[in-house]
């Protein structure tokens, strides 16, 4: 039998790694990826603690549902803004794109 | 060490590699090759938690439409791509650092809660959660005000990324 806490550590994990991708890599499209790594450990947590602590109630899977539909929005908003200002920079890199930056 | 137990370490050790990878790979398809081994262990892991609903959403959305979505922003954007120099910025080390730190401080802080080692819970044979979860999604007590408000979400998004991607004829 699998404890909770392997989940959630194996979760923190991948949350761990997804937030070193966002906060390091220059690339916007790999900081989408890295939110995705973020967002995929939510969805974990989420149905580990519905699986473990409430498994009579729905709850936790119609929030898991929420965090789908979020999660391709966001990304097909993302990259649609990503494809733009790549169109009238040139530049995808996150440390370019400093039009707003005082 | 009992076969469950097994199957899940070693898909948490493929997933996370494959996780590092992702951040780690200097070129940006093999990222997103990485990515998708990942969102496939994510899928087994939800299979684990008896939830073969979500492993299948996972591989149809996530693997099969967001990572594909990936790959074509990453071929559109191709040209002066950082293929020489950093992938990386001046600060990743303060970046590694901190995702370390959050790790450490988020195993601490579960471990002191105390239902970090509830056992697993027996399902009672007879639900079928599908169904239950479809029923609920549409239920005026349930989740039906959310639900719609997910689907104006996703039109909304729809309709802004393709007006965003819109190339203006000059």
């Amino acid at each position: 039998m699998i404890p909770l806490s392997y989940f959630l550590v194996f979760a923190a994990a991948l949350f761990s790694i997804g937030l070193y991708g966002v906060l390091a890599r220059k690339n916007a499209v790999a900081i989408l990826m890295g939110v995705e790594l973020i967002l995929n450990a939510v969805l974990v947590n989420v149905l580990a603690f519905w699986r473990y602590r409430t498994p009579d109630k729905l709850d936790g899977q119609a929030f898991a549902v929420m965090v789908f539909a979020v999660a391709a929005a966001e990304v097909a908003v993302g990259l649609a803004l990503f494809i733009s200002i790549y169109r009238r920079r040139n530049t995808i890199a996150a440390d370019e794109i400093d039009l707003l930056k005082w | 060490m009992s076969v469950i137990q097994l199957i899940f370490l070693i898909t948490a050790v493929i997933t996370l590699g494959a996780a590092i990878m992702v951040v780690a790979a200097r070129n940006l398809v093999h990222a997103a090759l990485w990515l998708i081994l990942t969102l496939f262990g994510v899928a087994v892991m939800f299979g684990l938690l008896s939830a073969p609903f979500f492993a299948v959403v996972q591989v149809v959305i996530y693997i099969g439409a967001i990572s594909i979505l990936m790959i074509f922003a990453i071929m559109l954007t191709r040209r002066g791509l950082l293929d020489s120099g950093s992938q990386f910025n001046k600060g990743w080390w303060v970046a590694g650092l901190l995702s370390l730190l959050s790790f450490t401080a988020l195993v601490w802080m579960l471990s002191t809660w105390e239902g970090f080692h509830t056992p697993l819970p027996e399902l009672s044979r007879d639900t079928d959660f599908v169904a239950a979860l479809g029923a609920q999604l549409v239920n005026p007590g349930g989740y039906v005000l959310p639900f719609e408000v997910a689907s104006i979400l996703l039109l909304a998004a729809l309709i802004g990324a393709v007006v965003v991607a819109w190339e203006k004829k000059a």
